[in-house]
This record gives structure tokens, sequence and C-alpha cells, in this order.
């Protein structure tokens, strides 16, 4: 007699846990038939999306709507349109400090600014990365593996990471003073430390798009490379009539998708910046609802509502021309 | 002008066997230079965090860990320090029984006799390469961290069986069956992808207040099992499935329920991989939802816990350094053995 293997008795674990949870299933088949055996499926996920995403929506645009601290709806006296005024009262909306919410239109301006460079930034990178991937390079799989790698970890540690390299005795320093330069507290300089929140950003997530423009670069067909090199056509030539135009629609997508994760910025920020610093330079909208929400004692939940709808407005914007784009693509 | 400098023709010609171009040589500069981005600050982090506490705010830093050598010599209680010190001339290393001011007092430790007075100036401390394994095994036993990466592996293991299980049944009956309300089911399910946590996430956290699952490991799992990208992702798959086998298993009398988990689900595995590896990637790094729902430090998953170790102990790099990179080396293996799925799965479907 031979013994069971490990596999065996896994096997048979998951044999017997199966049988408990199939016997209730097939008695709801054998009483309501197999027609409704599919609602019976989609439950488990509908339940789910239903208490956790579609409720939340329903709540949060009511929830603009009210003042106080209580946390649920009942508790909460009806304000009107008091959170958004209190978001949107300003005298001049190019200076802050003239708003009434000041801490709201620094993070709106942080954010614009950020948007702004990372998006321009990480579309150049990835764009030029992809073209070089796209020639018949040797060794494209490793290359393609190494950009794609800081996509997969965690935005805390990509903020500790990079930390540690730009501190006061990190290893940018040590490699400027061999050059002669005075070392620098590059996270306590408002200039710099926006900088790097651009450069963190970009190493962080260039390979995803680099990954998406490389698949659009290689549906390209080659027999139009084909006609242009008979045709002796100019590399210039080349890029300019041919893979660019062909590219275009996956372009326009990518610059979307790019918006729409820029404007969420916050994970990897919070943590390379001390959240938010120095100062408020580098404090982004959804770091001021979280911190109106959860940040203090205040839990100003009806205020932080507001600026999310205000937000999910922009998105949605964001998201209906990515779907407009996509459908013009499949046509 | 040759075309071979314009930045033009170097981002498109292709490479032309026996011949290498300045086009060539500038996409290889790009490349090797990419990756050493990607690189540096990773093993730079690396390294750093098995240097001991004392070397590690060194500056100018040393490249590779060190540590000061200690000895202990006859006649001393504890350890001396151990230095090379030029005396007539000669270089040699020696032990520091104590420091007066400028000169330091030192003997030889293999042969302790009286006390010889140094210069301070004409010595420098013997280091030798340090793994300073304690960065490692203080956190894992001193602190909250072998909490904090218990809850993460919990929640990890947990959220993605259950986010198989889930949306594996929700893509099987959207995939196999025909009823009244499929499209606009899976419309509605598809649309949620439009709406980022970020919108949502006051009201998310009454509704977790509201089921009571507000600092529990639970409240981090339940709200996020259901997913737009699973059931997206193993439908499509599904859909090349052959009925035919499932007529064939219905003419046999197997019910439904047994149809998916003895036909549909292990012919999707490649699929269920795919939403495997991504599930577990999300649930590992997530930071902004637990960070939200969890309070107590009991509860803290490594991500939360890391961040808040951070605030912590802002000065001891070399714990928070160890603990990084703890919190690193899964996905990192995760990624070198499945890199070809994981690229291929975000190339086929756009997401991550």
């Amino acid at each position: 007699m031979s013994t069971p293997k490990a596999t065996d008795l896994g096997g048979r674990a998951l044999d017997f846990v199966m049988g408990v949870v199939e016997a209730p299933i097939n008695g709801f088949e054998r009483l309501m038939g197999r027609k409704r055996m599919p609602y019976l499926f989609l439950a488990p996920n509908l339940i789910l999306f239903g208490i956790f995403t579609f409720l939340p929506i329903a709540i949060a645009v009511g929830y603009a709507f009210t003042g106080g601290t209580g946390l649920f709806v009942s508790e909460r006296p009806f304000v009107g349109f008091d959170n958004f005024r209190q978001l949107l009262q300003c005298e001049d909306y190019l200076r802050p400090g003239s708003c009434r919410e000041s801490l709201f239109w620094t993070a709106v301006w942080n954010t614009l600014w950020f948007v702004g460079f990372n998006v321009a930034a990480t579309l150049l990178v990835a764009l030029v990365t992809a073209l070089i991937l796209n020639r018949a390079m040797a060794a494209r799989g490793f290359f393609r593996a190494m950009f794609f790698y800081p996509v997969l970890l965690s935005p805390v540690v990509i903020g500790l990471i990079w930390k540690w390299f730009l501190d006061r005795n990190g290893l940018l320093n040590a490699f400027l003073q061999m050059l002669g330069v005075p070392p620098e507290i590059f996270l306590l300089d408002v200039g710099w430390s926006r900088f790097f929140v651009v450069v963190v950003s970009v190493w962080f997530h260039m390979g995803f798009y680099t990954l998406i423009l490389l698949a659009g670069l290689q549906a390209i067909p080659k027999d139009l490379y084909e006609a242009a090199a008979i045709d002796a056509a100019s590399p210039r030539r080349t890029l300019f009539r041919i893979t660019l135009p062909l590219l275009g629609p996956n372009l326009l997508v990518v610059l979307i998708l790019l918006m729409i994760r820029s404007v969420q910025i916050f994970d990897e920020a919070w943590v390379l910046t001390n959240g938010g610093g120095p100062g408020t330079a580098n404090s982004f909208i959804v770091q001021y609802i979280y911190q109106m929400a959860f940040g203090s004692d205040l839990r100003l939940f009806g205020l932080a509502s507001a600026a999310s709808v205000l937000m999910g407005l922009v998105l949605l914007a964001l998201t209906l021309i990515q779907l407009r784009l996509g459908r013009k693509m499949e046509s | 002008m040759s075309q071979g400098l314009s930045p033009i023709a170097f981002l498109t010609r292709t490479r032309r066997p026996g011949r290498i171009g300045l086009t060539d040589i500038l996409s290889w500069a790009w490349l090797v230079l990419g990756t050493l981005a990607v690189l540096i600050p990773v093993v730079w982090a690396g390294l750093s965090s098995f240097k001991p506490a004392a070397e590690i705010t060194r500056f100018p830093p040393t490249l590779l860990p060190r540590a000061a050598v200690q000895q202990t010599v006859p006649g001393f209680d504890a350890p001396l320090s151990l230095w090379t010190v030029d005396v007539d001339g000669k270089s040699r290393e020696m032990a520091m029984v104590r420091r007066i001011g400028l000169k330091a007092q030192m003997v030889d430790p293999s042969n302790p006799g009286p006390p010889v007075s140094v210069d301070v100036k004409s010595m420098s401390p013997v280091q030798r390469l340090t793994i300073a394994t304690e960065n490692y095994t203080d956190p894992l036993t001193r602190f909250d961290f072998l909490t904090f990466l218990k809850n993460s592996v919990f929640v990890t293991f947990v959220a993605t069986l259950l986010t198989l299980a889930v949306n594996a049944l929700a893509a099987f009956a959207l995939s196999k069956y025909r009823f009244r309300g499929e499209k606009a089911i899976f419309v509605l399910i598809i649309s949620t992808l439009m709406i980022p946590l970020t919108v949502v996430m006051v009201p998310a956290y009454l509704v977790v207040v509201g089921v009571g699952l507000v600092d529990s490991l639970w409240g981090i799992i339940i709200p996020t099992i259901a997913s737009p990208t699973g059931v997206f992702l193993l439908r499509q798959y599904m859909l090349t499935i052959p009925d035919e086998l499932i007529e064939a298993a219905r003419v046999d009398a197997a019910s439904e329920f047994r149809i998916f988990w003895r036909i549909v689900l292990p012919l999707t595995a490649p699929a269920l991989a795919v939403l495997a590896i991504f599930s577990v990637l999300w649930r590992w790094n997530d930071f902004l939802w637990p960070l939200i729902v969890l309070s107590s430090r009991e509860n803290f998953t490594l991500q939360v816990g890391l961040n808040a170790f951070q605030g912590e102990f802002s000065v001891q790099w070399n714990y928070i350094l160890a603990m990084t990179f703890l919190s690193l080396a899964p996905v990192t293996v995760v990624f070198l053995f499945l890199q070809k799925y994981i690229t291929t799965g975000i190339a086929g479907t756009g997401m991550k």
C-alpha cells in the first residue's frame, strides 16, 4: 500500500468542501429550475457591488449637501450648497490665499501642475522607450521586464526607497559630492521636492504605459514599413506618416488614462513628502479629501464629499472622452 | 549631415545586420541608462538595509555594508575597537584602550603590553564587510512587524481566494447562459471600472462602519472581492470554452454547479492564474483603503505599518529599509517567475 500524496489529500479536502457547498446549490436548482441558476451565480458579486460600490455612489452625492460631524446621513443637517460654496468662494482663483478654503485651492493648483508635468514626462519617456523596444532589439524581453518592474511595487515601498535615495546622507548627495556639489536636502526644498514627486511618478508608472504603447506599435502591419522602405522614405517621414498616425488612437487613450490616474495622485507622494511637505508644496486633491474626512478630529465629511464630487465630475468627463475615443478606435 | 544623427532616425530605424549605427548606440544607451535608473534606487536601499545602525548615516556612504571591527583583548573586560595605526612609519592594527583629546592609547591585540600613545590623526578604524542581520530580526521579534506581516498574508490569501470564487461564478453566469437582464448586468458591472476609490472613499467608509467592519481585516477584504476587471477577464476567457462540453454534461445529468466546478473552472485555469497574480499584487500593495479602514495597530497591514513605522523611527533607516525590503521581496519573486503572464495579461486587458 502506498501512502497518499499531499496533493491527493488536498484534492480530497477540496472535494469534501465542494460537496458541502454543492448540496444547497443543487437543492436550489431542483426547486427553481436550471433557468434561474445564472441569477444565483451572479448573486454574491452583485450583492457586494451593490453594498460597496453602488450604495456609496448614491450616498456620495447626498453627503455633499450635509454638514455637521455626524457619520450617518440621519445625524447630519441638510445645508444645501454650503459645502460647495465654501470650496468655491474665492476672490482670485490664482491666489489660493485669497480663497475661503485656501487649502483646497492650493491642492487644486498643485494637482494641476503635477498633472501637466507628469503627463508630459511620462508620455514622452514611455513613447521613446516603446519606439526603441519596437525595433528588432536583442534582449527586448529583458528590458521590457526591467522597465515594468517598478509598476508592481507598492507605493509605500517606492516612497521609502526614494526617500532614502534622496536623503541628506543618500546616494544622490554622495554622487553630487563627488562632483563637488554641496549636499542638498531635496525633500525639504519646494522646487526640488515637486520635481522629484514627478520623477518618482514617472519611474513608478512609465513601464505600464510603455507596455500599452508597445502593444499598439506591434499591431501596426509590417507591410506598411516594407512599402515605405521600397519608396526609400526617410525615417522621419516613416515616423510622422506611418507610426505616429497609426499609433494615434493608442496615444490618446494612454493620454486620458494617464490624466485620470495623475489627478488621483496620493500614495507615493504622501509617503515621499511626509504628507505633502514641505508645508503644502505637495498637497494634492486626494490628500485634501483624506485630511478633511479622516486626517484630523475635524471629520468634515460633508466638505470632503463635496470635494470628491467635484473631482469625480472631472474624472467622469475624462472617462467619457476616453470611452468615445475607444468607440472610435473600434469602428 | 548623415541621417544617423537625427533623433527621429534614431527612434525609427530598424537594425541592419552587420552594421552598428549611431542609432543603435543611442538606443542601447537609453535602455541601459533606463535600467540603471530602475535598479540603482532599489539596489541602494537593499545594500543599505544590511548596514549597522552606526554605519547607515555615514556620509559619504560606503557602497557595501561595513562595520568597525571589535576584538576581545586579554586583560580587558569589554571588547576593544580595532584601528589601523601608523607607528614609526609602519602601519599596523591595534586596539584602542581609551581616547584622551587628540591622543589615543593603543595596545597590540595579540600581545598586550603597556599602552602606546598615538596621534588620533594617524589612525583609521578597521572595517570589515558586515551584514547587520539584526535589522531584519529586530523588527520581526521586538516590534509589531510580524503582526503586520501576518495580517498582510491573511488579507492577500483570503481576498484572492474569494475574488477568484465570486468573480468566476459571475463570469460563468455571464458567459454560458442566456437570461433576461444579462447585458444590463454586464454593463453595470463593467461600469464600476469608471468609479475610482478616491471619489467614493468617504461614503464607502460610512458603509463599512454601517456593516460593522471598520477596523477589521474583513473590512478591507470584503469590499474588494467583487472586481469588474476579474469578471471581464474571466468572462472573455470562458466565452472561448465550447458550449458542446456543457451540453454533453447536462445530458449526463450533471448539476449546473457541478458543470461549473468540474468542467468550466479547470478549463479557465490560465485566466484564473492571471487574476490570482493581479489580486495578490493589488491586495499586498493596497495602501489608501487600509489606511482609512484600519485604526488599531494590531490590525495594520504591512503597507500601513511601514507608513506608521517611518513616522516613529524617522532616523532609524536601517530598520525601515529592512522592513521595506521584506515587503518588496515577495513581489519581486512573483515578478521573476511570472513576468510573462503579468505583462501579457496587462497588454491584453489594458488594466492593472
